[in-house]
């Protein structure tokens, strides 16, 4: 029997991972289970929406929080806090003002999810990347890694909760679409992740005038689930530019896969010069 | 009430070890020190504020916001004072591997000192947490956050904690006066470092590596994919520098408890100890450099983020490298602590800008942390030099062990 190197390294990578419990395969192991359920995810279509808000007072309305006051006013940009998961901001632009809305994004690989020490932040199956009260310790690691800014924090209470937008996912489990979908006319389309995809290239193919050939939310993290369709380039429309295509999760790779090595080798590399060392003595057993 | 695991000394016999502990609680000598009548006010009003923590949130305290949720209790008590407990690790690595035997009677308080930076950092972490109650999550259950690096360094930290207490135990063992347990323990004391310093190299790199997905958040000075390198490397003479700067103190403070001989030693342990920082940072700076070139940044330097980065890499690195070169040349004592301290601000700077300043630099509202914060960050300093104090004058850390533990010592 041949073992090449590469099988060998995999080998003690995984024994390795396996003595001190790290899951080799990273964080969306889990969430690719024995049946085929699909990421789901929502296109938003930013040349329809006429930013009515009617999707922001549904989901105060089914999470529970304050009906939202202010209204999208261009030159003013709001922001998702601990009362509000999406907002709806105006822009003016080269086509005139256009209205872009803000949420979670769903990541098909979630920095948040791959931060989160204890699984709270979670990558389900569906799609919908939730928030698991009784697992989370507060520690606010899935805030600094979102790339989007998007969980927060009620920095107010004892017994503080992270709110972000879950995608209604005690309504998909159902069957049902999530509040805002279900609200809104026609700027907001609920589908696997597959089927939006299909649905936002016939849109730009159907009417090129009325949508730059691009899809926020195809490649931006490593894919998002939620996408967004634009009429004009996305600098104008307040999106970071500066975000990577690959995964965040990614970046953290290197690292985590360096500890099992790192345990098998200073270890057995210490032991050795501490035997190399020894002989110049003489008696020494107690090293206190 | 003695079991026969812990037989007490012949003088302590007569007492009941409750008495003894009871007798060890009380203040040694005079308490109306300069030190006692600053810290104890700060105490009480760090106290005071972490009550009001705990019962009005953490916003009640805390200017930490949305966009910048790691403040000063992460950013100074957990990711800074991590890196100055690496003097333990790069210290047992010396004595108990290489066997450089001049530097074994600063083992102690070295190792000391680790643990307890190592116990307060995670009181200050839970202080940080939203809740607090559900941090034994990622220990137990089915909890696992596995590809997380919080998770590992969490680990670390536990396991850590445990092998600094081993390393540490046959101190408390002399103490107690406990022989059998202290031949035990000392027998621990290799498996412990082994352990001890692999678990080290680690979260030291963990802490950088916790950054690494902010990539856009931090400002690209600071940010880059070593990270987790550039940590472990400045470790090394972050702590090396506490080192000598607690020296400095504990030679003047614990005077009585050092002995001639080893006061001359420490002088020595000093000028060879700056040599290694000095060494230390040039492969610090080296690195540094390196990153900088690849990054081509040249146009931020010109910035006023790129004057601060420059503070630091020159004012805080090369020049306490030059210092530190310069003193164990010339054998100067004092321009080795001057060296030590310019050091320590430096890593403070360093830690404090991938954390804190150049986090989120280009936010609208920048965050600054309020008076209530830094005190508490200080409260939770001046409580562990308190235990410390404490645990230096009554166990045998500065001053030799009793003779019954030198022998089966060698």
């Amino acid at each position: 029997m041949t073992i090449d190197r590469r099988k060998f390294f995999k080998s003690v990578a995984i024994t390795g991972m396996t003595i001190i419990g790290v899951n080799a395969t990273g964080a969306n192991k889990k969430s690719s289970g024995d049946d085929d359920t699909e990421f789901h995810g929502i296109l938003y279509d930013s040349s329809i929406c006429i930013g009515c808000q009617a999707c922001e007072k549904a989901c105060a309305e089914a999470h529970g929080l304050p009906e939202p006051t202010a209204k999208p006013e261009v030159g003013v940009i709001r922001k998702t806090s601990e009362n509000q998961r999406c907002v709806i901001n105006a822009y003016e632009t080269s086509q005139g003002e256009v209205y872009v809305r803000n949420q979670c994004m769903h990541c098909n690989e979630p920095a948040c999810a791959s931060a989160c020490l204890t699984q709270a932040m979670y990558k389900t199956k569906e799609g919908p990347v939730i928030w698991r009260e009784d697992k989370c310790m507060g520690c606010r690691y899935c805030m600094i890694s979102c790339p989007f800014d998007v969980p927060k924090f009620e920095y107010g209470s004892t017994n503080p909760k992270i709110q972000k937008c879950d995608m209604c996912y005690d309504r998909i489990i159902k069957g049902e679409k999530p509040v805002c979908v279900e609200t809104c006319g026609d700027a907001l389309f609920f589908g696997t992740r597959r089927e939006l995809v299909a649905e936002a290239r016939r849109r730009i193919a159907e009417i090129p005038e009325l949508y730059i050939d691009q899809i926020y939310g195809e490649h931006v993290a490593g894919g998002t689930g939620y996408l967004y369709l634009a009429p004009v380039d996305h600098k104008e429309l307040g999106f970071d530019t500066r975000l990577q295509n690959s995964s965040y999760p990614a970046l953290t790779k290197g690292f985590l896969y360096s500890v099992p090595s790192v345990f098998v080798l200073v270890p057995t590399l210490l032991l050795g010069i501490h035997e190399a060392t020894k002989s110049r003595k003489s008696k020494e057993e107690n090293h206190d | 009430m003695t079991s026969p695991i812990y037989p007490l000394t012949k003088e302590k016999e007569s007492q009941s070890t409750w008495q003894f502990l009871m007798n060890e609680l009380k203040p040694r000598g005079k308490w109306l020190t300069p030190f006692n009548l600053i810290s104890i006010p700060i105490i009480l009003v760090g106290l005071a504020l972490i009550v009001i923590r705990f019962t009005e949130g953490l916003g009640a305290v805390s200017n930490i916001n949305q966009e910048v949720p790691w403040g000063l209790w992460k950013g100074f008590n957990v990711v800074t004072g991590v890196a100055f407990a690496g003097g333990a690790y790069v210290l047992t690595f010396i004595v108990y591997i290489l066997k450089v035997e001049k530097y074994h009677s600063i083992v102690r308080v070295t190792v000391l000192n680790g643990f307890l930076a190592y116990m307060f950092y995670a009181g200050a972490l839970v202080l940080d947490l939203g809740k607090p109650w559900n941090i034994f999550n990622p220990i137990i259950g089915n909890n696992f956050g596995a590809s997380s690096v919080l998770f590992l360094v969490a680990w670390h930290f536990l396991l850590y904690i445990i092998a600094q207490l081993i390393e540490f135990s046959p101190a408390v063992a002399e103490w107690l006066g406990a022989r059998r347990a202290h031949k035990i323990l000392s027998g621990l004391t290799l498996g412990a470092v082994i352990f001890g310093i692999t678990l080290s190299t680690l979260h030291q790199s963990g802490l950088g590596a916790l950054f690494l997905m902010a990539s856009e958040k931090i400002h690209p000075l600071w940010y880059n994919e070593f990270i987790p390198l550039l940590f472990l490397v400045s470790s090394v003479f972050a702590g090396l520098s506490m080192v000598i700067f607690e020296g400095s103190i504990s030679q003047r403070v614990f005077f009585r408890k050092i002995s001639e001989k080893n006061r001359q030693a420490r002088n020595s342990m000093v000028q060879s100890l700056s040599k290694i920082c000095a060494f230390g940072m040039f492969a610090y700076l080296f690195m540094q450099f390196l990153v900088f070139i690849h990054g081509q940044h040249w146009d931020l330097l010109n910035t006023s983020m790129g004057y601060w980065f420059l503070l630091e890499m020159i004012g805080f690195v090369a020049l306490p490298m030059a210092l530190y070169f310069y003193a164990s040349r010339t054998s100067n004592l004092t321009l080795s602590r001057v060296a030590a301290v310019i050091t320590i601000v430096g890593i403070i700077l360093n830690r404090l800008n991938v954390s804190i300043i150049a986090f989120r630099w280009d936010a609208a509202v920048r965050y600054v942390p309020s008076w209530m914060e830094v005190v508490v960050a200080i409260t939770i300093i001046l409580v562990q030099i308190w235990i410390f104090r404490w645990v230096i004058s009554r166990m045998p850390v500065l001053d030799e062990p009793p003779k019954w533990a030198k022998n089966t010592s060698h």
